[in-house]
């Protein structure tokens, strides 16, 4: 067998096999065609018709993955849960973007703030205490928070300090799965961020005897507040 | 007999007898059943997922090419550097290519199951390189040199007292055998690592052709940090990965949670798109993607067996059969075990030293029945066996079926055949259970019916007069 070397070859190699191999088997089975969205949302678990049963579905999953949600009536009602917060957790230093929501928060706290947004040391944000973050939608569906490297403040802020707070906006939360995508494909277009993540729970394993920890790697706390 | 299946037996042997083994085993697959069927309660219709799931394999492996080039076409439009390897050598040489010029000296890894199968750590660290695995269960087995035992639960076989005394010869911190304190030992000093790393190297559990993006499940956050930290990030991925649509990972990711863990979501599903773009915070400044063969053409042209490539590795099949539940994962002997490792395994590694993978099924069927996307596994079992008697008879086998073929066309060869067997039950009583009895490899772990004392046909004869 002929080996390619350089990438160009390597590529047609592997191109050419797959084609013969599909060509020699064009009687196969197949031409079912794709599901549609609306096929999958019939198979999906159920989500209610209403705001209230959406908050209220949210906020059973966010329960079960141990994670914290609180909805809020107004901003000041927001500083003085972080600073609750702040003060139970003994917070030192926080991890922030510069986010109309996100950015403020942080400022109301009264502690250094390391911004991420224009590049910074991993080190730094290593020892933060705490990561606080917008994001792009929350699902209700699955007890999800959609963060983006463009609306969270980059790939790290949310997952390498031991805390992380998500603050949305009562728009934010979408019925399941499919209307999240929608969202981030209205929002970015065809110039989606480097990197979008579901988060669903903090950070957690099972791998030893099959019994759950949290905080494997990531977050050990996830607070989600939606004002 | 080929080494292998030798091994494949000594070892089956030995793990089947193993009370300790099969109670770590049963405990683990019984807390994973309830959760897993919890889980598809969840869904309006998981019956119709499965029927969706299908179809979109199907479609996806049936246009491979298509995707493939989409695929790539979107991942190169926004700065990724895509390679091609037409087998497991060459993916190790890519990469390792890739850390030599990035002159990486500690590079971390999330969990990937490809990146065994092409053997990536032995050649990076041949080539100079620490690599360090960060999921938790891999980075137990790397500590121990084993092999991951399941597709899913790589540590899973071990005992929290193994674990801990694993943790004290290794890293000399080890203070309980409490899984959280375990944990937590891992993560410090897994945190160095991440804070050292140069080249961070992840798998991919699919690659959504519409908009270029490569995605990646799991629950600890090690893959969103190894995708991160590092300045270069590379990803190992089987070309039969490929999803169509973007929104097709609405269905595929909440399958793949309740079959693999019983999760409705895992907590952390992430796409990449690229490196670091303009304007973002981070992110590494280069992103490589490997796309692998490595005899998965094979496969795609064989138009029965090109389901297999439909396999989205949950692990829902090892789980629930009775051979893997009883051998162990590291019996196989390969990186892929269980149903789908028998169907899979002797076409990408061979024939000749992997067929009897497809005998160690009792063919229940019931990997088929929980498979999220349907595949047909015992079919492609007995379609494995089918190939491996017509490429490499075994002519033990052959003579003895000749032999039953003649006694039964003839009835009074039959007859003949029956008594010589009756008075063959007889003598072989005087040997039963000794090294003497000829029937020993057979009776060592079954039963050998009696043979009638009278035939059907002389029955009748009695019966008429």
């Amino acid at each position: 067998m002929v080996e390619g070397t350089g990438d160009v070859s390597a590529r047609e190699h592997v191109l050419t096999r797959v084609r013969e191999a599909l060509r020699a088997t064009a009687h196969a089975r197949g031409g079912a065609g794709l599901p549609t969205t609306a096929d999958r949302r019939r198979v999906l678990p159920a989500v209610g018709a209403t705001f209230d049963e959406r908050v209220a579905l949210f906020a059973m999953h966010a329960a079960d993955l141990t994670a914290t949600f609180i909805v809020l009536q107004d901003a000041g009602a927001l500083t003085a849960e972080l600073c609750a917060l702040r003060d139970a957790g003994g917070w030192k230093r926080v991890a922030a973007h510069r986010g109309e929501l996100a950015g403020g928060a942080a400022r109301s706290l009264g502690l250094p703030i390391l911004f991420t947004d224009d590049g910074y040391d991993t080190n730094d944000l290593e020892r933060c205490d705490v990561g606080i973050s917008e994001c792009d939608a929350l699902v209700a569906q699955t007890g999800s928070v959609v963060v983006t490297s463009r609306s969270a403040g980059g790939r790290a802020l949310s997952c390498l300090p031991p805390h992380h707070v998500v603050i949305a906006r009562r728009d934010q939360l979408v019925a399941d799965l499919p209307a999240a995508f929608m969202v981030l494909s209205q929002k970015y277009g065809a110039g989606y961020p480097s990197m979008i993540s579901f988060i669903t729970g903090p950070s957690r394993t099972a791998d030893i005897e099959r019994s759950l920890v949290l905080g494997a790697h990531g977050p050990k706390r996830l607070t989600i507040f939606m004002v | 007999m080929s080494a292998p299946s030798t091994r494949f037996d000594a070892d089956a042997r030995r793990v089947a007898a193993d009370l300790r083994h099969r109670g770590i085993i049963q405990t683990a697959m019984a807390k994973y059943e309830v959760v897993r069927d919890q889980g598809k309660s969840w869904f309006q219709d998981w019956e119709g997922a499965r029927d969706l799931a299908a179809r979109t394999k199907l479609e996806a492996v049936g246009r491979l090419d298509t995707y493939l080039e989409q695929l790539v076409r979107n991942l190169e439009a926004r700065g990724t550097r895509v390679h091609w390897a037409g087998d497991a050598r060459q993916a190790s040489e890519i990469i390792v290519g890739i850390l030599r010029e990035k002159n990486a000296k500690v590079v971390v890894k999330s969990k990937s199951m490809t990146t065994e199968e092409v053997h990536l750590n032995d050649a990076i660290e041949q080539a100079g390189c620490e690599v360090v695995e960060s999921d938790l269960g891999e980075f137990i087995v790397q500590l121990r040199h084993e092999a991951p035992y399941h597709l899913v639960f790589p540590a899973m076989h071990l005992t929290r007292g193994e674990i801990r005394q694993t943790f004290e010869e290794k890293l000399r911190d080890a203070p309980s055998d409490d899984p959280e304190e375990l944990t937590m030992v891992a993560r410090r000093v897994l945190r160095r690592k991440y804070l050292q790393a140069d080249v961070g190297i992840t798998g991919a559990n699919f690659a959504v052709a519409d908009t270029g993006m490569i995605s990646v499940t799991e629950n600890e956050g090690n893959a969103r940090l190894t995708a991160a930290l590092p300045r270069t990030m590379i990803t190992l991925v089987g070309i039969e990965k490929v999803l169509p649509h973007l929104d097709d990972l609405t269905l595929f990711l909440p399958m793949l949670a309740v079959m693999g863990t019983g999760q409705q979501l895992s907590c952390y599903n992430t796409m990449y798109g690229g490196p670091r773009q303009p304007g973002e915070a981070d992110g590494p400044e280069e992103y490589h993607v490997v796309l692998l063969d490595n005899r998965r053409s094979a496969l795609l042209a064989d138009a029965e067996l090109r389901e297999a490539l439909c396999c989205i590795r949950c692990g829902a099949c090892l789980n629930v059969c009775p051979v893997f539940r009883n051998v162990g994962g590291h019996t196989y002997g390969t990186v892929y075990g269980g149903p789908i490792g028998a169907v899979i395994t002797p076409h990408l590694r061979g024939l000749r030293d992997w067929q009897h993978l497809s005998y160690a099924s009792s063919l229940c069927g019931a990997c088929t029945e929980t498979c999220p996307v349907k595949i047909d596994l015992p079919r492609h079992l007995l379609a494995n066996r089918r190939t491996a008697s017509r490429r490499e008879p075994r002519w033990s086998h052959k003579i003895a079926f000749v032999l039953f073929a003649v006694a039964a066309n003839s009835p009074a060869l039959w007859t003949i055949a029956t008594r010589l067997g009756r008075i063959g039950m007889r003598l072989r009583g005087l040997v039963n259970g000794t090294v003497l009895d000829p029937l020993r490899p057979w009776t060592r772990t079954r039963d050998l019916p009696p043979i009638a004392g009278q035939s059907f046909r002389e029955w009748w004869k009695e019966r008429g007069t």
